[in-house]
């Protein structure tokens, strides 16, 4: 085990392992897991590239390497990839500016 | 527009890898990477499959040369303008039409290359196939069509002829596209698959197949193929209002130019890694290998185009040529395997016609 580093790629691959310690929530944590990205309503491709712009707000990096390559897979590109990031960030700047208003409205209280 | 090439062939660039024994050689982790995988046969040996043997032969696929007017980034034929010698004679052709006429299974001639259409026997080979009322397939590059002018009505010769048609087009954008194939393929490939329509391919009604050929642009697997071929009909009509039959879904070999690509951008430990552990045994049974025999522009005689492209000949010492065709020693041939094999059993399988599990 590496001793310098937070996040080791190869540890993705040892996700499974998480229901060594709590077996069945663990389980029931995949099963859910594989169900929410199935085919649905919406489609798997769509549904990867809300997984990719989540892991981008999550900043989860083992995310972002996996849903890149799923994205990929499912047949999105470049475009559609980035595009997706861009509502990450858009929401993420947008909640941001939006205590704006919270700021203006006691400015404007304290104000003459 | 022309298209510009993005590399020549490994042979003209005379790399390593244009040698098929060094390409077995890395594939079993002999040479250039310092990568061991479980041995195939092993794993289909396990799947109760200790000899892989072939069903009745359907498909007759003949690779009648290597010269094509693209140098694709992923070839697996290492095809290209600057093979000009590697073409089939019209003698071989002849000796092909024998065999076609005398194996009453063989229901598919799927003629495939390089770019077949430059080969100069290309029309007289297809009108002899139609004749013998089989149904010839066309691997066209598409971009051919309007490559020159003595090439433009091909969509009407095989309308006439009722040729299937099928197409490579890796994405309905030009990026993924143009870097896989080269750029200003994309452009060609939409106003050839517009000609396409306007004959009546990919129309309802008139009988003409266009399917897709879709590849990954990369280190990846291929999706589901049903939703690639719901996706691709969309975009495609929605974008330039173009309409195919099905979208095969066809995962890239780890060999030739891809192997080249894998190596060189140091994804091969992991594609390979990524095509072992998504082995299906379920795709055993309809391997395309089983039901095919492919022909090489030499005549010699190959379980599928992946092997033939790796220069292992069929497992019958006294039939491996089209001039000493033995069909019965043939349908008891053990099936040639190796690490490449990986490829058309990963996830939902790959065959020529896609999906397979």
């Amino acid at each position: 085990m590496s001793e310098k580093k937070y996040f080791d790629p190869a540890d993705l691959k040892k996700f499974g392992n998480i229901t060594e310690w709590s077996e069945e929530n663990g389980k029931k944590f995949f099963d859910w897991y594989g169900t929410v990205f199935e085919e649905g309503a919406l489609t798997q491709r769509e549904k990867s590239l809300i997984a990719l712009a989540v892991a981008h707000t999550v900043q989860c990096p083992y995310c972002i390497d996996a849903y890149s390559s799923d994205c990929l897979q499912k047949g999105a590109d470049e475009e559609q990839m980035m595009e997706a990031l861009h509502v990450a960030a858009a929401i993420r700047s947008g909640s941001s500016l939006v205590y704006g208003v919270q700021m203006m409205n006691h400015v404007k209280k304290m104000s003459m | 527009m022309a298209i510009k090439q993005r590399t020549k062939s490994l042979s003209a660039r005379q790399e390593k890898l244009s040698d098929t024994f060094f390409q077995l050689k890395v594939l079993n982790g002999q040479e250039m990477v310092d990568a061991q995988f479980p041995q195939f046969a092993d794993q289909v040996a396990e799947a109760g499959y200790p000899r892989l043997q072939p069903t009745p032969l359907e498909i007759f696929q003949i690779n009648i040369g290597k010269l094509c007017n693209q140098t694709c980034a992923h070839c697996h034929v290492d095809a290209g303008p600057d093979k000009k010698e590697e073409n089939m004679s019209r003698e071989t052709l002849e000796k092909c039409l024998e065999i076609i006429a005398a194996v009453p299974t063989i229901k598919t001639v799927d003629i495939t290359g390089g770019a077949p259409e430059m080969n100069p026997h290309f029309r007289w080979f297809v009108e002899e196939c139609s004749k013998l009322g089989k149904q010839v397939m066309d691997r066209c590059n598409l971009t051919i069509i309007v490559a020159n002018k003595k090439y433009h009505d091909l969509p009407e010769f095989f309308a006439e002829h009722n040729v299937q048609v099928v197409s490579s087009l890796p994405y309905f954008s030009k990026s993924r596209t143009d870097s896989q194939r080269g750029d200003g393929v994309f452009e060609d490939s939409i106003q050839a698959l517009q000609m396409l329509n306007a004959v009546g391919y990919g129309q309802e009604g008139t009988g003409l197949m266009l399917d897709l050929v879709y590849n990954p642009s990369g280190a990846f697997l291929p999706s589901s193929q049903q939703q690639l071929e719901k996706e691709f009909k969309r975009q495609l009509k929605r974008r330039y209002n173009i309409d195919f039959n099905h979208l095969f879904a066809i995962t890239n070999l780890p060999i030739s130019r891809f192997l080249e690509y894998l190596i060189q951008s140091n994804n091969y430990a992991d594609y390979m890694q990524l095509l072992v552990e998504a082995y299906n045994p379920g795709t055993i049974e309809g391997l395309m290998c089983r039901n095919t025999i492919s022909v090489s522009w030499d005549g010699y005689l190959y379980d599928c185009d992946f092997n033939q492209m790796l220069d292992l000949k069929v497992a019958t010492p006294n039939s491996r040529h089209i001039n000493d065709f033995d069909l019965e020693a043939l349908n008891q041939r053990q099936i040639v395997l190796n690490q490449h094999c990986y490829g058309c059993t990963a996830g939902a399988g790959s065959s020529c016609g896609g999906e397979i599990a």
